[in-house]
C-alpha cells in the first residue's frame, strides 16, 4: 500500500530547482566574484574536486553528531524524568539547567578541548551532546509533570508501581513532545559537532573542510562545504521524523 | 455484614498555606454489596476526595472507610475507576485500552483471554466493531462507554465513579444511564456514583445520599426500592417526581441558600 505522493516528491525538488536557478541569475546579474557569493555552477565542479573528502569528512561529522544526539536522548530523558517525576528535583535542577544552557556553546569548545587534550572524538561528541540535551530534558519534565491526575489514578487505584505508571502511560503519553523536542536537538547537536571542527580544528568532519578551504581562499569549496551541511542537516531531520510516525504516529491527526 | 463499602465518621482536611481546609467532617455512608448508591452535593465539597479515599489513593485523618470487612490500607485490585474524562490511551485501540486494568491485575492471563473478555463488554455496551478504533476517532459518548467497559474488565467488587456522564449530552447521558442498568443485570458491582444531576441520581440510585456543603457530612440519606432495570419513564411518575423535589430541596439547604426549618 506504499502509494508515492508524487505532490510531496515533486514539490519540494521543483522548489529547490527554483532556489538554484535564482541563485545562479543572481550571480551572473550582479556580476559578483566567487569570494562574495559562488553561484552553483561554481559549486557543484569544487564538490567533485574534493569528493572523495566530502564522503570521508561528512560521514565522520555525522556519526560525532549522532553519538552526542543518542547521549542527549540518553541523558535527556534521565534528567527530564527525575525532574518530571520529582518537584523537589525539579526546583533544584531547573534554573542550574537553564544557565547551563545559556553558556555560549562556542565558548566552552576550548575548555573542553583543554580538558581532555587530543581527544577530539570525544571532545566533538561531548560538545554535541552538551549543545542538544537541554531541550529534550524541558520536554520530557514537562510531559511527565503535566499527567493529568486521572492517568495516574486508573493505574494507582489497581495498585500498579509507579514505574509501572511510568512505562505504561507516562512515557508513550510524552512521545509526541519528547519528538518535537528531539526534532530541535538534531539540528542543535549538527551545530556542536561544527563548532568544535571550526573552533577547535583537529583535521577532521566537514567542519575541518571548512576551514582549509577558508585558509586556501577556495571559496566555492566554503560554500560547497555549507551545502553538504545543510544537506546532512536535513537528512538527519527526516530520520527523526521517520522514528515519530513510528513511535508517535497515533498523535498524527491528519484530517482524513 | 452485608455492606460493601462502609465509610465510617471520615474526616478529612487539605493543607494549604493558610492552615487547614477541612473538606469532609464526619462522613457515613453504608453501601450495600450489590447495590448503586448515588452522592449528591454542591460542587467543591469533597466529592472527589471522597472517591479517592475509597479507592486507597488517600487516607483520612478520622475516621476509616472499610471495603468487604477489610479496613482500607493501600490501593486494592478489586476497585474500578472511571471519571467525567475518559482518560483513554491514543496509542492503543479500544480493545487494548479495555484490556489495560487485566495487564495489572491478571499478568499472566492468557491474550487471548483477556482479549474474549474485553469484546465480550464492548459488544454488552454496543461498541462492536469499533475494536480496533482508536479512541479520537469516536465520539464522546463512545469514549466513555469504552471506559466504562475498562473499569469493570477485571471484574471488581466496587465501581467507583467520579461524574462519568457529565460532560455528555442530555439524550446521549440518558442512553449512558440505561447502558448502565444493563450492565449491572450481567456484572455483580456494588457502586459508588458521584453525580451533579439530581434525574441521573434517582434514575440510578438504590441509594441517593446528599453531602452538606464544604466540609461534607451526610446530610440526607434517600432509600429509592426499585430493583431490576429501570425504564426511563420511571423519572416521569408522580414518585418520581415527588423524590427529585426532596433531593432538590436538600441540596438548596446543602448550598445555604435554604433553612433547614422550612423543609
Amino acid at each position: 500500500m506504499m502509494r508515492i505522493n508524487w505532490q510531496k516528491v515533486f514539490v519540494p525538488l521543483a522548489a529547490m530547482v527554483v532556489l538554484l536557478l535564482a541563485w545562479e541569475w543572481l550571480v551572473w546579474f550582479k556580476g559578483w566574484p566567487t569570494f562574495k557569493m559562488a553561484a552553483p555552477s561554481d559549486i557543484w565542479p569544487a564538490f567533485l574536486r574534493f569528493q572523495h573528502l566530502f564522503w570521508e569528512y561528512g560521514w565522520q561529522t555525522l556519526w560525532r553528531t549522532v553519538a552526542g544526539l543518542g547521549l542527549a536522548v540518553v541523558f535527556g530523558t534521565l534528567i527530564g524524568m527525575i525532574m518530571g517525576l520529582s518537584r523537589m528535583m525539579n526546583d533544584a535542577l531547573y534554573p542550574l539547567l537553564v544557565g547551563f544552557n545559556a553558556i555560549p556553546k562556542a565558548t566552552v569548545v576550548p575548555v573542553v578541548a583543554l580538558m581532555f587534550i587530543g581527544q577530539h572524538d570525544f571532545n566533538t561528541v561531548l560538545i554535541a551532546f552538551l549543545i542538544s540535551f537541554f531541550p529534550i530534558a524541558v520536554s520530557v519534565a514537562i510531559g511527565l509533570s503535566t499527567l493529568e491526575p486521572e492517568y495516574r489514578d486508573i493505574l494507582r487505584s489497581l495498585g500498579a508501581s509507579r514505574f509501572t505508571v511510568f512505562w505504561k502511560i507516562a512515557l508513550p503519553k510524552t512521545l509526541p513532545e519528547f519528538f518535537g523536542a528531539l526534532k530541535v536537538a538534531v539540528t542543535l547537536a549538527f551545530i556542536g559537532t561544527n563548532l568544535v571542527e571550526i573552533i577547535a580544528p583537529h583535521g577532521r568532519g566537514l567542519g575541518h573542510l571548512f576551514q582549509s578551504a577558508q585558509i586556501n581562499s577556495d571559496f566555492p569549496l566554503m560554500f560547497a562545504v555549507l551545502i553538504a551541511l545543510a544537506a546532512l542537516g536535513i537528512f538527519l531531520y527526516y530520520i527523526v521524523v521517520a522514528l515519530e510516525r513510528i513511535f508517535a504516529g497515533w498523535a498524527d491527526r491528519a484530517p482524513s | 455484614m452485608g455492606n460493601l463499602i462502609e465509610i465510617k465518621g471520615v474526616t478529612h482536611a487539605y493543607k494549604t498555606k493558610s492552615g487547614p481546609l477541612p473538606v469532609l467532617e464526619n462522613l457515613n455512608i453504608s453501601i450495600p454489596e450489590g447495590s448503586f448508591c448515588a452522592v449528591v452535593g454542591p460542587s467543591g465539597c469533597g466529592k472527589s476526595t471522597l472517591t479517592r479515599l475509597i479507592a486507597g489513593l488517600m487516607f483520612p485523618d478520622q475516621g476509616e472507610v472499610w471495603l468487604h470487612g477489610e479496613l482500607v490500607k493501600s490501593p486494592r485490585k478489586t476497585v474500578g475507576m472511571a471519571f467525567q474524562n475518559p482518560v483513554l490511551l491514543e496509542w492503543r485501540t479500544i480493545l487494548q485500552n479495555v484490556i489495560l486494568p487485566l495487564e495489572i491485575v491478571a499478568p499472566g492471563m492468557p491474550k487471548r483471554k483477556k482479549e474474549e473478555r474485553a469484546h465480550e463488554l464492548l459488544a454488552l455496551v454496543g461498541l462492536e466493531g469499533f475494536e480496533n478504533k482508536r479512541p479520537s476517532e469516536l465520539s464522546g459518548g463512545m469514549r466513555q462507554r469504552a471506559s466504562l467497559c475498562r473499569s469493570i474488565v477485571h471484574k471488581p467488587d466496587v465501581l467507583i465513579l467520579d461524574e462519568p456522564f457529565g460532560a455528555l449530552d442530555a439524550f446521549t447521558r440518558e442512553d449512558l444511564w440505561q447502558t448502565m442498568h444493563e450492565l449491572r443485570v450481567k456484572e455483580p458491582f456494588t457502586t459508588l456514583l458521584i453525580t451533579h444531576d439530581l434525574r441521573e441520581s434517582v434514575y440510578l440510585g438504590d441509594q441517593v445520599v446528599v453531602l452538606s456543603g464544604r466540609p461534607a457530612t451526610t446530610q440526607y440519606v434517600m432509600d429509592i426500592p426499585m430493583p431490576g432495570p429501570r425504564p426511563l419513564e420511571m423519572l416521569y411518575t408522580p414518585d418520581a417526581v415527588e423524590k427529585l423535589a426532596v433531593l432538590r430541596k436538600q441540596i438548596q439547604i446543602a448550598q445555604g441558600r435554604v433553612q433547614a426549618e422550612a423543609v
